[in-house]
């Protein structure tokens, strides 16, 4: 047979790796036709609302709920009480500690689930809210951490013995009764010998405020129970379904074969989906007891008030270094507001997630870091917001540090950076915290960056700008933002990662059907990365058929094969390296069908493009679609018929993704705004599978990271109060504050990952941070700051330049 | 006594007719009444634009009106703007340019670009910005909304022009 069709065309055909495949996703959301979990609608339906908290710490004395279920359209209201009997009223979290899931004789945050109301409809159910009538004695609120660690106040009275001193908690010892756990890393004598004997040593501390993902869909579930076959069905904004059957099944002690978890479409995530909520408890108990179908959808008030807020980090930092500027120690103290309840979403293994990636980019031989959690009256959460476990908190830190370190040796940061990057040819690099940093190369990709934005033109600019400001010339200073940062994702090899247990592996299963297209079913879930577009892609460069002719499937439990979800950054180092063993497994078996078609050995056929031809004669071929018909058509001796494969993969490390970052920015000291004029993007986040993609995410990261270093903050007053809960005061910004970014890249393929592929939606929010901050703490460098606490608002921004007397 | 109101609003070329309360709100007719689940709710305070239609020839974020507020008008929402056979330009150009990635701002997104493009059919991007600041987007950061809405313009302006 001839082929008309060139090789190049071939490959072009399969729109593989490496190529901006438009995605399948957008037909239906471009149409209005996406199918969100508001979007749910079953017969009799019901919703549910909860009653929540006032205050922030309050005992509670009554609940009448008489009144309630007098409202038309009101059938039921749940408290602590109607859960107790089946042992609902406190659920485990993530983190090891426990949760009330309706309040259970008292309050820890404003905004608390106290009772659970079942109404018709939405209306209905906000009338039953204002019904209900409950009783609350007040309690002396404590919203600061150090103040909790000193006060007598006992917030958590079921973590104390019966003398009120603290039993131990999941992490071990507990040192107070508002104290969590002490989680270490790294070497604690030698590093603070190392910086008491250091020529130069920089201090600083920083608060990385609180403040919350809020994704543009919040939270919601519908849980349908079907007390005639016995089967839950459970819809919900899930970022790790599996993980939600498994943990419903296990509070619940519904067998997990009669619980179907569905992740429909999700309206962004960016770590706010992680967690299990009391609404899901309530919505699937709701069911039960009515035996309708009841949805819960938060609204925006609750989401920020309730669910997963992030950081809340109180870092305290030394850093030593010789006189010319190598980094010779580092010592980091963390005081981590974790809320009422630790129910931090990470790995079981790190109360602090992967904080312990504080080292950063740099090779700093002695290191030592502490995390104390703390119990407050605030809200529970610590999610990952747009980072893996951590690591903003961790990147923020260091680079922070090294800021304050280049001002206190006098000198260029971004040079302080170079002399201290761990070298290529150190790679793998085991950091003195222990993580093994699979590759890198940072000083090209620091030099590219230097050298797209003229960084010395830059600096000799901001020379310029600092003069003409002292003359009187200008109002407007510059900051240049520098921030080089290493992610550490793709969790995670389940020798040290695991989630209440469950190992964090992936997973991916492929069917091929006889026609030469396929499905293939993962355990992972999109948010909005455009699974079905890449991992169709990555398996059309393995398997040869087209993408198109790829249907991917996430998020429904009775089909997808066990999986872990997608957040931190995981899905393309996990589920993405499950996918191409999978295709790989199908491979293997196109191999011998081929060679069998052709009469020829296994091993005289090899892969190429979308066939398998034989070696030496390229006219003799067998194409993978030809393959897959004849795996289902001929009998062929000694095979099974079909083609379909399944691949968990436990990844041996996690991934490294790293990137440099530069902004520039004009600040008016007289409005205390910011104007951004220029920031450039490089990211290495080793094999690119679809460069717009990339593109996309690091745009919509970089956004985050804006929005959270210049404004976004969860703030609470003394009472416990929250100050922001609503999107007029929460800061999420508009087309108007966002300028455009430059992307680039640099690609050093990870070794261990089957397709070299790293992962990347969360490196721009990561490196954004620091980035924008630095920006800002940049342009008073010459009027001698060190350091200002994010958020740098407005107003923050002019007390800034206040406090340094700019406005005499 | 029922204290409803009679409604009749004309939705995507539809006439509809209907008791509700007086404190109904649009998004609730058009998504739970009238089952049309293009527009979002992202926030019921009118800052993020998902809940965002057309009404009489302007933008509205349905979430803060009453449907009794909208009786007797029209009405256009993201399915009205065009379906598998008639894309409208915008809808390709976001489809193009990767101008969404979760999808959910993006009903009310496509929604607002077709009243900024009517109103003003060659902005600048300083224009687009803000023509589009009412609608929020968490995941694209913007930059390739503004780039599918100049590609749209560019498209409606050819194609009118072919037309002239
Ligand atoms: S839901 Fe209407 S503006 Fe946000
Ligand atoms: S695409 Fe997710 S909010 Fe815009």
């Amino acid at each position: 047979m001839k082929d008309e069709v060139t090789r190049e065309e071939r490959v072009d055909n399969l729109k593989g790796m490496g190529c901006s495949r438009k995605r399948v996703e957008d037909a239906r959301f471009t149409q209005g036709k996406g199918n969100y979990v508001d979007d749910v609608k079953l017969d009799g339906m019901l919703f549910g609302d909860f009653v929540r908290s006032p205050y922030a710490h309050a005992r509670i004395t009554n609940i009448d709920t008489a009144a309630a279920l007098e409202v038309p359209g009101v059938l039921a209201v749940l408290t602590a009480a109607d859960l107790e009997p089946l042992g609902l009223h406190w659920m485990p979290t993530l983190a090891g500690d426990k949760q009330m899931v309706l309040a259970d004789g008292k309050v820890l945050f404003q905004g608390q689930e106290v009772a659970f109301v079942v109404a018709e409809d939405r209306y209905a159910a906000a009338d039953g809210i204002e019904a209900v009538v409950v009783d609350y004695e007040e309690l002396p609120v404590i919203v600061d951490p150090f103040e909790a660690l000193k006060s007598d106040v006992i917030l958590r009275p079921d973590t104390v013995d019966e003398n009120g001193k603290a039993v131990d908690g999941a992490h071990g010892p507990r040192n107070h009764p508002n104290h969590i756990f002490t989680w270490e890393a790294g070497d604690k004598d030698p590093t603070e010998e190392v910086i008491a004997n250091a020529d130069v040593v920089a201090e600083e501390e920083m608060y990385y405020h609180r403040t919350h993902p809020c994704p543009l869909e919040t939270c919601g579930c519908v849980a349908s129970m079907d007390k005639v076959n016995g089967k839950l069905t459970l819809w919900g904004t899930f970022q790790a379904p599996h993980a939600i059957r498994t943990i419903v099944s296990l509070i619940s002690g519904i067998e997990e074969h009669n619980i179907r978890v569905i992740s429909p479409d999700i309206g962004g995530g960016f770590g706010n989906k992680v967690g299990a909520y009391p609404g899901y408890v309530c919505s699937v108990v709701a069911s039960i007891v009515t035996g309708k179908p009841v949805k819960w959808i938060e609204d925006r008030t609750d989401n920020l008030m309730t669910t997963a807020f992030a950081r809340d980090y109180w870092m305290k930092g030394k850093i030593s270094a010789t006189p010319e500027g190598k980094i010779t120690g580092l010592h980091c103290h963390v005081t981590a507001d974790h809320g009422g309840f630790d129910a931090c979403a990470d790995p079981t293994k790190f109360p602090a997630g992967f904080m312990n990636i504080c080292t950063g980019s740099y090779d700093i031989p002695t290191a030592y870091l502490a995390v104390d959690g703390v119990y407050t009256n605030k809200a529970p959460g610590g999610v990952s917001y747009r980072c893996s476990f951590r690591v903003t908190e961790a990147v923020y830190f260091i680079e922070r540090m090294i800021e304050v370190l280049a001002i206190k040796l006098d000198m260029d940061a971004a040079e302080l950076r170079r002399i201290n990057f761990i070298k290529k040819e150190q790679f793998p690099y085991t950091a003195a915290l222990g993580w093994e940093y699979d590759s890198g190369d940072y000083h090209t990709a620091w030099d590219k960056a230097l050298k797209a934005v003229d960084y010395d033109g830059l600096r000799a600019e901001q020379v310029q700008r600092v003069a003409d400001f002292k003359a009187g010339k200008t109002r407007k200073l510059m900051g240049i933002g520098l921030s080089f940062f290493t992610e550490i994702v793709g969790a995670g090899p389940v020798k040290n990662c695991d989630i209440l247990g469950l190992g964090m592996f992936d997973s991916c299963e492929i069917r091929i059907h006889p026609t030469g297209s396929a499905i293939a079913r993962l355990g992972t879930i999109s948010q909005g990365q455009g699974h079905a577009t890449t991992f169709a892609q990555i398996l059309a460069s393995e398997i040869g058929l087209p993408a198109d002719s790829i249907t991917i499937e996430e998020g429904d439990t009775d089909t997808a094969p066990y999986g872990l979800g997608t957040y931190g950054s995981r899905s393309t180092p996990v589920a993405g390296a499950a996918t191409a063993m999978a295709g790989r497994k199908i491979r293997a078996k196109a191999q011998m069908i081929a060679a069998y078609l052709l009469e020829v050995h296994d091993n005289d056929v090899e892969f190429d493009v979308d066939r398998f031809v034989v070696k030496g004669a390229p006219e003799k071929f067998k194409t993978m679609k030809e393959i897959a018909f004849a795996a289902y058509n001929q009998a062929i001796p000694g095979i099974e018929p079909g083609l379909e494969a399944v691949s968990y993969y436990d990844p041996p490390n996690m991934t490294y993704p790293f990137g440099a970052y530069i902004c520039v920015m004009d600040i008016d000291v007289d409005t205390g705004v910011p104007d951004i004029r220029r920031f450039y993007a490089l990211d290495d986040c080793g094999t690119r599978i679809n460069p717009m993609i990339i593109e996309g995410q690091v745009h919509g990261g970089l956004t985050e990271a804006l929005a959270v270093a210049l404004g976004q903050e969860i703030a609470y007053d003394d009472m416990g109060n929250c100050k922001t809960g609503t999107l007029m005061d929460f800061f999420l910004p508009t087309a108007w504050e966002v300028p455009n970014y430059e992307t680039d890249y640099t690609v050093t393929p990870s070794p261990h990952h089957p397709i070299g592929a790293k992962g990347v939606g969360e490196s721009p929010h990561v490196g954004g941070v620091p980035c924008f901050s630095n920006a800002v703490q940049d342009a008073f460098r010459a009027f001698g700051n060190t350091h200002t606490n994010m958020p740098h608002d407005h107003w923050r921004i002019w007390k800034t330049a206040n406090e340094m007397g700019l406005h005499d | 006594m029922s204290n409803k109101m009679h409604i009749k609003l004309n939705v995507n070329g539809k006439a509809e007719e209907f008791l509700a309360e007086p404190r109904e709100l649009l998004i609730y007719t058009l998504r739970e009444r009238l089952n049309i689940t293009g527009p979002h709710i992202g926030c019921e305070t009118s800052h993020c634009g998902a809940c965002t239609v057309t009404i009489d020839g302007k933008s509205v974020k349905s979430c803060t009106m009453f449907a009794a507020q909208a009786d007797g008008k029209e009405i256009t929402t993201i399915e009205g703007i065009g379906g598998p056979d008639d894309l409208h330009p915008l809808q390709e150009a976001f489809k193009e340019h990767h101008g969404l990635q979760c999808g959910y701002c993006t009903p009310g997104m496509i929604t607002r670009a077709t009243k900024l493009l009517e109103e003003n059919p060659n902005p600048t991007e300083e224009e687009i910005r803000f023509g589009m600041a009412g609608n929020i987007c968490r995941c694209t950061g913007y930059q390739n909304i503004v780039k599918s809405i100049q590609a749209a313009a560019t498209e409606m302006n050819a194609a009118k022009e072919a037309a002239e």
